[in-house]
């Protein structure tokens, strides 16, 4: 197949050779694709993405380092993800709720050539997959995130939510601190607050998310509006709907 | 029936604990100014045996009015007006034998002298009427305990039969999807591989579905279970799958609960070995030996890579059956150590007969 201007560049990443081996298959078959690479694991799906630039990924969820929604996290949000799984009820669910595409093992080379058009589409509008609330969807009421990831140039922190302590966002980015350490990652609020547990972490206001334990007290801060002290002595503003949550959680 | 009729091997024993009764009737009787001794154990001895059976009767109201549960004022209106009832019966049981006897010449005058023992005789036998009362009380709830213990067990039974009917049911959808879709790409990459992989896969599902339905069965036969499960799962992850076993030819023949090991060489696998780029050795140690089977499943995994939901559900699981099984003879410990995972199992060796 000769190189056009409509050709898409496809990366596969799955953990299992012979599930990366029928998605070659089926997609060597479809029309204007070009297959750029293959990773095994989530890592390797990152450095491959930054590398070779695919249009399209075809992402498997349950992988060594990092799961699907993690790299859909951290991946160029102009990449069009087609997600791959063998079950996952939850995962499926969330697709469903946020249009976003997916496919089932066993794959059909029908369905394999479904799911690139519909990349394409996507690429043409140029949808973005809101990942944060994917990833905060795609679990089973009452579980939440262990854990956050972020990237800084080519590493990837991962960041334990025991350890996180607070976040604050600022334009389209939020900053985490955990640790001492800052991290931005590009990301809601909202979003990210959906995946975590509320009985420990507290959006105390519009910007601000604190892990509960670290609350040391509450400061009255102007008319009707608090200011919160940390354990290390930090201060964090605490708007009027915070400070009616803090008060519903503290009792 | 009354309990102690309805079986003939407790009629015995019974009258025989009525012996001493009859000791005291009869020292009732012969006390200073009553009866000589000869005339006092002929009559206490017909009269106790009588009062044995009247005695019985009370297991009726007894069982109709239950402490705690029924009215006490007609609960204590039946019995004073059984005693009054049971006692007249006896005493009039007892002037009648005395009466007879006194016609012999032994006993000439017995029924004059046994006159004067009425009063207290009418006493004994409202006191014993209501002894036995109690006594059927105490029965009644022994009855009602072991009834309540028999319920318990057979409730016990049926909640593992319908846990082990939930276990079989519960396919594992992951292993299952990840293992076709592994068959349909060796289809035309490589025929014979994808037709041994059916095999196995088909051999792994019919030994899970018909283990099941045992009580015991030998670790050897649990162990080719979990063979099949490992062949297919070779396919799947290539080299990054290894497995060691380590087994002596006792430990193969002890018994155990069918399918306690097959969900934690899933759980190693999944949340193990899978959790890792480069995958690792699964290891199986099986040893028998001072009256125990000791069971070792360890795998390595890592520390960095995302939790797979799910492999608390099954290692409690496998806690409970064990429980269950062994009570407190059966240990169980799952640990988590930096990048590898041990479980540790030690139960009472059973062999076959």
């Amino acid at each position: 197949m000769t190189k056009g201007a409509d050709e898409v560049g496809v990366l596969i990443v799955d953990d299992e050779e012979p599930a990366r081996l029928i998605l070659r298959e089926h997609l060597g078959k479809v029309p204007g694709v070009r297959i750029v690479g293959e990773s095994a694991n989530g890592f390797e799906a990152l450095r491959s993405a930054a590398e070779l630039s695919p249009q399209i990924v075809f992402l498997d969820i349950e992988m060594p380092k990092l799961d699907g929604f993690e790299v859909l996290e951290l991946l160029d949000p102009s990449i069009a993800v087609v997600f791959v799984t063998a079950y996952d009820a939850y995962a499926v669910k969330a697709f469903e709720v946020h249009a976003v595409d997916y496919v089932l093992k066993p794959f059909e080379a029908a369905r394999i050539a479904v799911a690139v058009e519909r990349a394409r589409e996507r690429l043409a509008r140029g949808a973005v997959v809101p990942a944060g609330e994917l990833h905060a969807a795609a679990r089973p009421e009452g579980t939440y995130l262990s854990r956050v990831v972020v990237r800084d140039g080519s590493r990837v922190h991962i960041v334990p939510v025991e350890k996180l302590d607070t976040v604050k966002a600022q334009d389209d980015y939020l900053e985490l601190k955990s640790e001492g350490r800052s991290y931005l990652k590009q990301q809601t609020l909202a979003s990210l607050a959906a995946g975590l547990d509320p009985k420990r972490f507290v959006r105390v206001h519009r910007s601000h998310l604190v892990r509960l334990d670290l609350l040391a007290r509450l400061e009255p801060f102007g008319k009707g509006s608090h200011v919160a002290v940390l354990a290390d002595g930090s201060r964090v503003p605490v708007s009027r709907e915070g400070h009616a949550r803090l008060k519903e959680l503290l009792g | 029936m009354h309990p102690i009729l309805s079986r003939r091997g407790r009629l015995l024993p019974y009258l025989a604990a009525c012996a001493p009764l009859a000791a005291i009737v009869t020292a009732l009787f012969a006390r200073p100014g009553g009866l000589f001794l000869g005339e006092a154990v002929a009559l206490a001895v017909p009269l106790t045996l009588a009062f044995a059976f009247i005695g019985l009767s009370t297991w009726y109201p007894c069982r109709q009015y239950r402490l705690g549960r029924s009215k006490l004022a007609a609960g204590i209106a039946t019995f004073a007006v059984g005693a009054l009832l049971a006692s007249s019966v006896w005493v009039l049981l007892g002037a009648g034998l005395a009466s007879v006897l006194g016609e012999l010449k032994p006993f000439a005058g017995l029924p004059g002298r046994f006159a004067a023992q009425v009063p207290s005789l009418f006493a004994v036998g409202v006191l014993l009427y209501l002894l036995s009362a109690a006594l059927h009380y105490v029965l009644l709830s022994f009855e009602e305990a072991r009834e309540a213990e028999r319920r318990e067990a057979e409730a016990t039974i049926l909640a593992r039969e319908a846990e082990l009917a939930a276990l079989k049911a519960q396919i594992r959808p992951h292993f299952l999807f990840n293992s076709l879709n592994s068959i349909s790409a060796l289809a035309s990459s490589d025929p014979p591989q994808a037709q041994q992989m059916c095999v196995r896969l088909g051999d792994f599902l019919r030994k899970s579905l018909s283990l099941g339905d045992r009580t015991s069965i030998s670790v050897g036969e649990e162990l080719e279970l979990s063979r099949s499960y490992l062949a297919v799962e070779a396919l799947r992850f290539g080299s990054r799958l290894e497995v060691e076993e380590d087994l002596d030819e006792r430990g193969n023949r002890c018994l155990l609960p069918p399918l306690l090991l097959q969900p934690l060489v899933e759980n190693a696998v999944r949340h193990g070995i899978a959790t890792r780029v480069e995958g690792g050795t699964l290891r199986l140690g099986i040893a028998c030996g001072g009256g125990r089977l000791r069971i070792l499943i360890e795998n390595p995994f890592d520390p960095e890579s995302p939790a797979r939901p799910g492999s608390g559900r099954g290692i409690e699981n496998v806690r409970k059956r064990l429980f269950a099984r062994y009570g407190e003879e059966g240990l169980f410990a799952a640990k988590r150590l930096a990048d590898r995972y041990l479980v540790v199992i030690s139960v009472p060796a059973e062999m076959p007969a």
